[in-house]
């Protein structure tokens, strides 16, 4: 018996890293080809602006990915992005000499606001995560543009203080991917080795069964979401000193890019599973097609189309992986 | 104690009647007209209300197939860009291929159709993938082809005819409201009169049950997307004759308010519940409230936010209704 399941196991696993590796072959195979159409793709200068622009993408990408293990989506943080960007952004142009942690710590402040509303509403009221997160989307988006008045904050009102959080470094490593990778290993830790990030989980892949055991699902549901805020708060401050611009419309439809590296990474629409180490790929797949494209001379009109491709093959892809692993353990056990 | 349960039924049914969601909601559009004639004195005539329902009609075609997708449990979020594909592509096989208009008008209901049949499709074949994540993939790509098609031109000069569909009337009756009351006849019917109606109810309660009685599911699931498409391609004609040209970025966020307009008719978003009627006096609530809060210069983000909570609270209602109604049950039992 214990045989079975851990010959089940290994197989899962085989399976799965066969998945991240597939990626990375992947990877490799693109800029391989981007190289070819385009020498400047693989310069340091190119692969640092890459990254750098990844960064924020990447720390989306963990508060997405704990949102879809328990079944559930969130669109509402490119907005969610949006506000607290635009918050902060006013915040420093009034007050020139407010130290750049704080208006870090601001935002997301505010982000962990929304996202405890949105948790509210998928754990305690019961709306379906797509529902609440729509309405709130649109909500959030409306208030960026009524504490703004539909203006810009543009670079010169920043003081410089504020935007030197995304151009300076810690370690010689740039703060963006400083943050982003920090946030990694935290992750890391968080779901791997506490309970907390367990229970995500169980709750992920059976909710009924993770209840009857005594988990808070509730608890659970609430505090990924208000993580999902966070994140997207944080985000919102880099994102605004990144490009020096805090506008109503900053990251709409940012989201989609969210959730797309997410599928893209292996993590399972239907819940219970993703893993740090597929996101990560996924985020950077995701960042070198965005960056190759315009390289390779596509025109801005196609990358939508072909962003929407990628996710629907991906997505289908998994599920025929799934299947076939399914098909596989049943037929292990008729002998 | 058996004749006890079915005597509080009886009184429970008595009381719904008067507690019905329905009156709610004409008491809420009374209420609505009431505040929209106070703000202007040119509004409480028929006249004025009839025209009224021009400015938002175009829309509420697509709100009677998604009742029938939320009636499933599921949601279509594609909808919006299904509207933007079909009009682009009306526009351009008129302007740029010089087909008659006659033909390209086809055209435009047979690319919402081929859109809502790609939905359904992928939904019933690949059953791992939710109708969220499949319409989500499917929103991005429709989109994205109306801008590979269009670029971001907008595309015009439609023979003088061709207004009338949105502007024009039959007998001091708008055009689109006749339309639209046919429409609305039709989806009732099938709804609520037809074995198509009763299974999409029964689908809606218990997917599995109503696959073991013998019900269709798969075919049900691909003709009411398909029909979602058909009426996005509906809504195109409409909205692009009101406007007299097109964009790719046309009809964005009409998902939020065809969605919002549904839940708020009464329709649960976990199925098998809600009717018609409601559907359609939601549709007439918000497209009023939103007329009057244009009378009253309202900006358009401040619009925004009382979509998105009004859909957020209008799914929250009936959770607690339905919470209460079994408490109340339980405690007529026990008593």
């Amino acid at each position: 018996m214990s045989e079975i399941v851990l010959e089940k196991k290994l197989k899962v696993t085989g399976i799965s890293k066969f998945r991240e590796l597939g990626l990375l072959v992947f990877i490799i195979l693109l800029s391989v080809l981007v190289q070819l159409r385009n020498p400047n793709f693989l310069t340091l200068e190119n692969i640092n602006d890459m990254i750098k622009n990844t960064a924020i993408l990447s720390i989306l990408t963990v508060g997405m990915m704990l949102v879809i293990v328990t079944r559930g989506i969130d669109l509402s943080i490119g907005s969610t992005l949006a506000l607290s960007g635009m918050v902060s952004a006013l915040t420093v142009s009034a007050n020139m000499n407010l130290h750049p942690l704080l208006a870090i710590l601001l935002g997301t402040v505010i982000g962990t606001a929304c996202g405890c509303i949105v948790g509210f509403l998928v754990s305690k009221a019961r709306i379906l995560p797509i529902i609440a997160t729509l309405g709130m989307m649109n909500v959030y988006r409306g208030l960026t543009f009524m504490i703004s008045g539909g203006k810009w904050v543009s670079a010169h009102q920043m003081p410089a203080s504020f935007k030197a959080i995304a151009t300076s470094s810690i370690l010689g490593i740039n703060v963006l991917i400083f943050i982003a990778i920090l946030i990694y290993i935290i992750f890391y830790y968080f779901i791997n080795h506490t309970r907390t990030g367990r229970q995500i989980y169980a709750v992920g892949s059976n909710p009924e069964a993770a209840t009857i055991s005594g988990i808070n699902t509730v608890k659970v549901l609430w505090m990924v979401y208000t993580i999902m805020g966070a994140l997207a708060g944080l985000a919102g401050v880099l994102w605004v000193s990144k490009f020096a611009s805090a506008q109503g419309d900053t990251a709409m439809g940012y989201e989609m890019d969210v959730i797309a590296a997410c599928v893209l990474g292996g993590v399972n629409i239907a819940g219970g599973s993703g893993k740090i180490s597929g996101i990560i790929l996924g985020s950077l797949l995701l960042g070198i097609l965005n960056n190759a494209l315009p390289l390779i001379n596509v025109s801005p009109f196609w990358q939508e189309a072909i962003q929407g491709v990628i996710i629907l093959v991906a997505v289908i892809v998994n599920a025929l992986v799934k299947r076939n692993v399914d098909r596989k353990n049943l037929m292990r056990r008729k002998i | 104690m058996e004749k006890r349960i079915i005597a509080a039924q009886k009184e429970f049914n008595l009381r719904k009647f008067f507690f019905q969601w329905e009156w709610m909601l004409v008491l809420i559009l009374i209420i609505i007209n009431i505040i929209n004639a106070s703000l202007s004195p040119y509004y409480l005539n028929f006249k004025s209300i009839i025209d009224a329902t021009m400015t938002f009609l175009d829309k509420a075609f697509i709100v009677l197939p998604m009742a029938f997708v939320i009636i499933l449990g599921d949601i279509d979020i594609s909808v919006a860009s299904t509207v933007a594909l079909s009009s682009v592509v009306m526009a351009v096989s008129y302007n740029n291929l010089g087909l008659p208009m006659e033909l390209a008008m086809v055209i435009c209901l047979v690319v919402g159709t081929l859109c809502g049949l790609i939905n359904g499709l992928l939904i019933t074949k690949f059953k791992e993938l939710s109708a969220v994540i499949v319409t989500l993939s499917t929103m991005i790509i429709y989109r994205g082809i109306a801008y590979i098609i269009l670029e971001d031109q907008a595309s015009g000069k439609f023979p003088q005819w061709f207004s009338y569909l949105g502007w024009g009337y039959v007998g001091g009756i708008p055009f689109i409201l006749i339309v639209f009351a046919i429409f609305a006849v039709i989806f009732g019917l099938l709804l609520h009169k037809t074995t198509f109606g009763r299974r999409v109810y029964a689908m809606g309660n218990n997917i599995t049950a109503s696959r073991f009685s013998g019900v269709q599911v798969d075919k049900i699931k691909t003709v009411i997307f398909t029909l979602a498409g058909f009426m996005s391609g509906v809504t195109a004609l409409f909205l692009t004759s009101k406007m007299g040209s097109t964009r790719p970025n046309v009809a964005t966020g009409y998902e939020l308010d065809v969605i919002a307009m549904v839940v708020l008719g009464g329709v649960s978003t976990s199925g098998g519940k809600g009717r018609i009627i409601g559907t359609i006096l939601s549709i007439f609530v918000i497209g009023l409230l939103r007329y009057g809060l244009g009378l009253k210069n309202v900006p358009a983000q401040m619009l925004l936010i009382i979509i998105g909570l009004l859909l957020v609270i209008a799914v929250m209602i009936p959770n607690i209704k339905i919470n209460t109604g079994k408490a109340h049950k339980l405690h007529k039992t026990k008593a």
